[in-house]
C-alpha cells in the first residue's frame, strides 16, 4: 500500500515537471516571435512645398529612425516629385518615398507615429510582405520590370 | 459562362449570328503567367482592373480567379490611399 502511494506521487510529479517544462517551450516560442524579423514596406508622401535639400532631412530623420529600432534597410526608392491621382490637403503634387526594410514588429508603431506627428507627411501605408513579395521586389530593385517612372536607387 | 447548353447554343446562332468559335473562354492571367504578388505602386498594371470611373471591374469580366481578385482589390484599395490610382474618375482610359 505504502508503496504504491509513493509510485503514485512519483507520477504526479513527473506530469507536473511536464507541464512546467511545457509551459517554458511555449513561452519562449512567444518571445523568439516578437523578436522575429518581418519584411515591411513603408510609402511616405512628402509635402510638395519642401526643398529637395529638405526632403532629403526628412527622409533621413526616418531612415536613422528605422536603424535605431533594430531595423536594417534593404532597399529604398524616391519617386521625386509625382503628380497625385486626386489632391490631399489642397495639393496636387508630392514626393514619394519607399522604406524596403527588415525589423521586429515593435517597429510599425513606432514609425507611424512618427509619421503622424511630422507635418510634412501627407498620407503613408506601411505593409507587411509575404515571401513572394519579398522576391517580387528584389527583381523589382534589379530592374527586371519595365519602369514607367525614373528611379533613384539610394546606397546605404 | 462557359457551360452554355448546347441547344442554346443553336438557338442562339439561328437567332442571331453567334456561332460557338466566336466565344472565347475566359481565363485567370495570374495563374496563366505565374504571378504571385500584385504590386500596389504599379499603377499602370492596376488600371487594366478598373473601369473608366475608377471601379474596380467585376470577375466575371476579367476572368481573374477569386484567390487573385482579393489581391487585386486589396492593391488597388491600397494605391487609391497612397494617391496612385483615384477614388473616382471620368474618363480615365
Amino acid at each position: 500500500m505504502l508503496l504504491f502511494l509513493f509510485l503514485k506521487i512519483i507520477n504526479y510529479w513527473f506530469d507536473f515537471k511536464d507541464y512546467i517544462l511545457t509551459f517554458a517551450a511555449l513561452k519562449n516560442k512567444i518571445d523568439s516571435k516578437k523578436m522575429e524579423l518581418k519584411n515591411y514596406e513603408s510609402v511616405i508622401i512628402l509635402t510638395p512645398v519642401l526643398a529637395e535639400k529638405q526632403m532629403q532631412e526628412a527622409v533621413a530623420s526616418f531612415r536613422q529612425l528605422i536603424t535605431e529600432q533594430g531595423g536594417n534597410i534593404i532597399r529604398e526608392e524616391n519617386w521625386g516629385l509625382t503628380k497625385l491621382a486626386y489632391p490631399i490637403t489642397k495639393k496636387s503634387t508630392g514626393f514619394y518615398h519607399i522604406f524596403e526594410f527588415q525589423a521586429p514588429g515593435t517597429i510599425v508603431a513606432k514609425l507611424e507615429l512618427a509619421y503622424r506627428r511630422d507635418e510634412q507627411v501627407l498620407r503613408y501605408l506601411t505593409i507587411a510582405l509575404d515571401k513572394h513579395a519579398v522576391i517580387y521586389n528584389e527583381r523589382r530593385g534589379k530592374g527586371e520590370f519595365n519602369k514607367p517612372k525614373e528611379i533613384k536607387e539610394v546606397a546605404i | 459562362m462557359s457551360k452554355v447548353k448546347k441547344s442554346s447554343i443553336q438557338d442562339d446562332s439561328f437567332m442571331f449570328n453567334n456561332s460557338p468559335q466566336q466565344f472565347k473562354k475566359k481565363y485567370c492571367r495570374f495563374k496563366k503567367s505565374g504571378i504571385k504578388y500584385i504590386d500596389f505602386k504599379n499603377a499602370d498594371f492596376l488600371m487594366k482592373f478598373v473601369n473608366d470611373q475608377g471601379k474596380l471591374l467585376p470577375r466575371r469580366l476579367t476572368g481573374t480567379s477569386l484567390k487573385y481578385q482579393r489581391k487585386v482589390a486589396e492593391a488597388v484599395k491600397r494605391a487609391r490611399h497612397l494617391a496612385i490610382l483615384p477614388f473616382i474618375g471620368d474618363q480615365l482610359k
